[in-house]
């Protein structure tokens, strides 16, 4: 039961940083490109990367894992988001922004998580 | 208001993704099921929530917060989906790796889509 409280707490705040960045970032851009979502798609995906590895390693404990990793990573990142904004642009007529947010969303989530994981190899 | 609203959410989300990727286990040769149906369950919630909300029901803007960007927003995940897919290609399943991306893309897209289209059908087929 503890556990679960413990990614519960994770994902709120993960769901706060991603609602707060968001908004932040949002209010400093006008491009139609959602750069709110994928700053934080890319920089979650970093984090996970570097907590699997520390997990790996043995340095974070399975709790610390799990409340961090599923909860907050996966509380602060966001797939519909995604998603849904994806289908806003294509129903915008902006196939070219849609396709570049796709592509730069998987690109970067992949990579920024390697990098992520082989951090202690790189460093 | 809205703070409270998103912390009810994004625990429920949470906990709703840790509890269903339990009990949706991976296949035996590694591909992230769970992960899967659960991005695209959320996708096409959220473009039928978020469509439905703004077209037809009068919702509090704090109950379309904490649903959409908490509930739904902290259900699914991108990060998790990034490390599954290059777990499945460090394990040398790149074929695995690129059906799951393949699929949770345009799969998800699709669902938000459908998602929307639903709401909008629901609008013209309504009483109201």
């Amino acid at each position: 039961m503890s556990m679960i409280l413990l990614i519960g707490l994770g994902g709120v705040i993960g769901t706060i940083s991603r609602f707060y960045l968001g908004k932040w970032v949002t209010s400093k851009s006008n491009s139609l490109f959602p750069w709110g979502t994928f700053i934080i798609n890319i920089s979650g995906s970093f984090i996970l990367g570097i907590l699997f590895f520390l997990h790996t390693r043995g340095n974070v404990a399975n709790w610390l894992w799990l409340m961090l990793g599923t909860g907050f990573c996966g509380g602060y990142t966001t797939f519909s988001t995604f998603s849904y904004e994806t289908v806003q642009l294509m129903q915008k007529k902006q196939l070219l922004y849609a396709l570049g947010y796709v592509l730069l969303s998987i690109v970067g989530g992949l990579l920024f998580c390697w990098i992520g994981m082989n951090v202690g190899e790189l460093s | 208001m809205n703070l409270f609203a998103l912390i009810i959410g994004g625990f429920l989300g949470t906990i709703s993704r840790y509890e269903l990727g339990r009990v949706i286990l991976p296949l035996s040769n590694g591909f992230p099921l769970g992960t899967m149906i659960i991005n695209l369950l959320g996708c096409l919630f959220l473009g039928w929530f978020l469509t439905i909300t703004l077209i037809r029901w009068n919702v509090r803007p704090e109950i379309r917060l904490g649903i959409g960007t908490g509930f739904t927003g902290a259900f699914t995940t991108f990060s998790t989906f990034s490390i599954e897919t290059i777990t499945l290609i460090q394990k040398h399943h790149v074929e695995l790796a690129i059906v799951y991306m393949v699929i949770s893309i345009a799969g998800g897209i699709a669902f938000s889509a459908i998602g929307y289209t639903l709401a909008k059908a629901t609008k013209r087929g309504g009483t109201a």
